[in-house]
């Protein structure tokens, strides 16, 4: 039995309202060092979490948005992103601190059912 | 793989992208604030028949008895929490909180 397990985090909640962005990122970087095929999912307003240009200085926060950049460092190369969510944001491919692959819903659900585990956050 | 969703459909939209992810026969498990969405007489009803007929439908009992609801949609199985463990043991799960 392989013991590698397909894991996918789906991340659905904007970042800096709720503390469940932040902590899913912590989570997938301590998942890197355990060699698993990990991959991360943008949907809903989870979306915003990797939105460019964010500045939390005002809040006194950290700002962890450029943070899913170093997740290439921890070979966690597959990131998606649904595109209706993105859409319906009026955001573009552009507006992002990473390149998340654009899927739609067909697509998700296919990819999801192929996970051993979904990590919801 | 069996989708929990634990928030009000009113309040969220925890049970919306559920079901458009969730694969046909894909079981839907509400529960917490997600059983008012298996309440008989809220304007969800016919959406929720509607997903019925490609998804089995749970509500998880203690919940609604906690919430005062007795009477659900036509069709949704109320289940107690033996019955929840024995469908989390049969699939892979997914959470949409």
């Amino acid at each position: 039995m392989s013991d590698v397990s397909k894991i996918m985090f789906v991340m659905r909640k904007a970042p800096y309202g709720t503390i469940y962005s932040f902590e899913g990122l912590e989570t997938v970087l301590i998942m890197g060092a355990y060699e698993q095929d990990v991959s991360l999912l943008f949907v809903d307003d989870g979306v915003y979490s990797i939105k460019k240009g964010t500045d939390t200085t005002p809040l006194g926060i950290k700002n962890f948005s450029p943070t899913f950049r170093v997740l290439e460092g921890y070979d966690i190369e597959k990131l998606y992103i649904d595109k209706e969510s993105m859409d319906s944001r009026g955001l573009t491919l552009d507006d992002f601190v990473v390149e998340p692959e654009v899927l739609d819903k067909e697509q998700i659900a296919k990819l999801m059912e192929e996970q051993d585990v979904l990590f919801p956050f | 793989m069996l989708h929990l969703v634990n928030k009000s459909p009113f309040a969220s939209t925890s049970l919306e992208s559920c079901l458009k992810f969730a694969t046909k026969g894909a079981p839907i498990l509400l529960f917490e604030d997600g059983i008012y969405g298996a309440m008989s007489g809220t304007a969800l009803e016919a959406k929720i028949k509607d997903v019925m007929k490609d998804h089995p439908v749970y509500a998880l009992k203690e919940d609604l008895m906690a919430r005062g609801i007795d009477v659900v949609i036509d069709g949704v199985k109320t289940i107690d929490y033996p019955g929840f463990v024995e469908l989390v043991e049969r699939h892979k799960t997914c959470t949409w909180s």
